[in-house]
């Protein structure tokens, strides 16, 4: 075991996954040489040479398409892309082909794959580079969606990722990757997809978050000590599928439901959590189930970015408004 | 070598059979041998017969959209003719014949185009990628077969087909760079059929030929008579031979023309006149391949009538078995989404089972 940077955890997933299985090759802009411009690919090209570790060029669509070309012919791609906003430049690719590639030959040609990039705001960049996009990737049926919060389940999920049979989008939510650190297992290890964790059991208000949120959720229940509020905090760790079960039960549990999502509102993740809620725990609930969400504006540059994502003060006062309601 | 000396930048363009059938270019008559010509004729002739047919089952209410080939026979089997069986094919969504001599079962193409995903379920071996339909896509994918290729060392190439129309695409640049930078075993062939639907050519590009686009990818790029099956053979055997050897990605333009519509949805009296059609039906490549045969004495016009006969028969009675059995079943549209269906899509297609089980109350 040693104490690891969420960064650090994907770098030692990488790097394990390309010694054990030759099939493993890991590119993207800067991702070679460089290491990336937040070093995630840090000295895997060195170690694994230029043919399984590479630099491409800026060409999105095609990073993308030709991972679905090397998924078919034999290598386990993990391309990355250098920034969640830079994604709509290939997104056609998931959309149209990556998503679709299973269904569309009727299983001859599945993709084992996985697409990664830094996601989200807060670290003071310029636009393009804070975006929150799960909303759309959760919409495409045919790829899966994760989504880390602490260093032992970027390497755990990372892992599984790689291993699995079909696409995945694996979002490293940039604004955490070296803020804390955490004992991560020095052997390969494997953190389902499509199941969260209740970080904090709790009896009184559900709050389901993701990302780089959790630990937003986590200083607003710091800030609501004294209140004498038993907040159940799930982190959800897979936009799609959703472990619906989890929540469920934890919603059947507590009545109140509070989702946290840092992209804006109007049919985010929450919107859909809401929902799953409404239909399957609506009798057990003591309050309308609601959410704190960014604003439905272009993500402000970083004069003005603190008023749109989500403080643990917003938080902290929804989930008191609920907990009370 | 042929590329320097089919400079497109100086309008050069590689002809070896003219229309009539005769040989212009004896130096670089290709030494096919007489079961693989044969092997070409045939397919194409059954390319022919499965458009003409498809075009009438279409009108007839039978089949629902479809994009035939006719005229652009050539330009598909000169350059699938020269890939082993390992390469791979990706492709756009013109390319029956390519697809029928990679070994694409007959059956397979008519229930892609009845509308059911099954048409796309190929044999592993005759490595053929699904139907693309978003063009420009198809030269990344080629992109990403040819670099894993490369990275595992298994000297396959990766034949990949646009149209003119595509080459305007993002994609179709990106790709081709792309392989370029990495020296990726790609053979790109651009089927210019003159037409994006209805916008021409010189509507797309304000470059005077499509091969010249190469130049700026730093690799080799070439324009082929696209009708004349012999020298779409020659220029793509060299490309592939060039690519495998791992000097990168090779462009062909081939000039072809669409005899027939865009699709069944598609009207092309609306932008071109039938006169300028009427000139380029003289150019027919499977006419002036047959003429090449009989003067080979590999075919006769007695064995040319045989083997129509036995092509209507075939492709109305692998047509009429699609129509009767290629309905889709209601688990497939679920199953093939991921590996294992999630719980969510598991739950509606069990709710949505029993809804229709119960009669639909």
């Amino acid at each position: 075991m040693a104490l690891l940077t969420l960064l650090e955890a994907i770098n030692q997933a990488l790097d394990q996954k390309l010694a054990e299985d030759k099939r493993v090759v890991v590119f993207g802009e800067d991702a070679g040489y460089e290491g990336g411009v937040f070093r995630v690919t840090a000295g895997l090209q060195k170690k694994y040479g230029e043919l399984r570790v590479f630099d491409t060029p800026i060409a999105e669509s095609t990073i993308i398409g030709s991972a679905l070309g090397m998924a078919i012919n034999g290598l386990l791609p993990v391309a990355e892309i250098q920034f969640d906003g830079f994604l709509f430049s290939g997104f056609n690719e998931i959309v149209t082909h990556v998503a679709r590639f299973r269904n569309r030959s009727r299983g001859r040609y599945g993709l084992p794959m996985v697409i990664r990039f830094p996601s989200g705001g807060g670290v003071r960049a310029l636009e393009h580079h804070s975006e929150s996009i799960e909303t759309f990737l959760g919409h495409i049926p045919g790829i899966k969606v994760v989504v880390p919060s602490t260093p032992y389940d970027a390497k755990g999920l990372l892992v599984s990722a790689i291993e699995d049979p079909d696409p995945v989008i694996f979002m490293e939510p940039k604004r955490i990757y070296r803020s804390g650190k955490q004992e991560v297992p020095e052997e390969l290890y494997r953190i389902p997809i499509g199941k969260a964790k209740v970080v904090k059991p709790g009896k009184d208000v559900t709050v389901v978050a993701w990302g780089a949120m959790v630990r937003e959720v986590e200083k607003a229940m710091k800030l609501l000590e004294n209140d004498n509020i038993d907040v159940e905090l799930i982190d959800l760790r897979s936009i799609n599928p959703i472990d619906e079960e989890t929540i469920i039960n934890s919603v059947k549990k507590t009545g109140r439901f509070v989702v946290v999502q840092e992209a804006v509102k109007t049919y985010g993740p929450g919107a859909e959590l809401i929902t799953l809620v409404n239909e399957k725990a609506f009798l057990h609930l003591e309050a309308q189930p609601t959410r704190v969400t960014g604003f439905d504006i272009t993500v402000p540059l970083p004069r003005g970015e603190h008023f749109h994502f989500v403080q643990p003060e917003r938080i902290a006062a929804e989930i008191k408004r609920v907990a009370k309601y | 070598m042929l590329f320097k000396n089919f400079d497109p930048q100086k309008k050069k363009r590689l002809t070896i059979l003219d229309e009539k059938g005769k040989i212009t270019n004896p130096e670089l008559e290709p030494k096919i041998d007489k079961d693989t010509l044969l092997k070409m004729y045939k397919t194409m002739t059954l390319a022919r017969v499965v458009d003409i047919k498809s075009l009438q089952y279409q009108r007839q209410g039978r089949l629902l959209t479809y994009a035939p080939n006719i005229g652009q026979e050539a330009a598909q089997i000169g350059a699938t003719a020269t890939l082993e069986q390992k390469d791979w094919f990706s492709p756009g969504f013109r390319e029956l014949n390519a697809f029928l001599y990679r070994g694409v079962k007959l059956k397979e193409v008519f229930l892609y185009w009845f509308g059911n995903e099954w048409g796309n379920h190929f044999d592993e071996s005759v490595r053929v990628l699904p139907v693309n339909v978003i063009i420009g896509s198809q030269v990344s994918h080629a992109t990403g077969l040819a670099l894993a290729s490369k990275i595992q060392d298994k000297k396959e190439v990766v034949l990949t087909m646009i149209g003119d129309g595509g080459t305007s695409h993002g994609e179709f640049s990106e790709g081709l760079n792309y392989a370029a930078t990495f020296n990726a075993p790609v053979v790109c062939v651009i089927q210019n059929n003159q037409y994006a639907i209805s916008t021409p050519r010189s509507k797309a590009t304000k470059a005077e030929t499509l091969a010249q686009k190469a130049v700026g990818f730093g690799i080799p790029g070439i324009q082929v008579d696209g009708n004349d099956v012999l020298a779409m053979y020659v220029a793509t055997k060299e490309a592939v031979d060039y690519a495998r050897a791992g000097n990168g990605p090779v462009l062909i333009e081939a000039v072809t023309y669409r005899i027939g519509p865009h699709t069944t949805s598609d009207d092309p009296t609306i932008y071109r006149s039938n006169e300028e059609v009427e000139e380029w039906k003289k150019k027919d490549p499977i006419i002036r391949f047959k003429q090449y045969l009989i003067d080979k004495k590999y075919w006769t016009e007695k064995q040319d009538k045989e083997l129509d006969e036995e092509n209507n028969k075939h492709v109305g009675e692998v047509f009429r078995d699609v129509e009767k059995n290629g309905h889709t079943e209601l688990l497939d549209i679920f199953k093939y989404t991921y590996q294992d269906m999630t719980p969510q899509l598991k739950e509606q297609y069990e709710s949505y089972r029993k809804f229709l089980e119960e009669g639909g109350k």
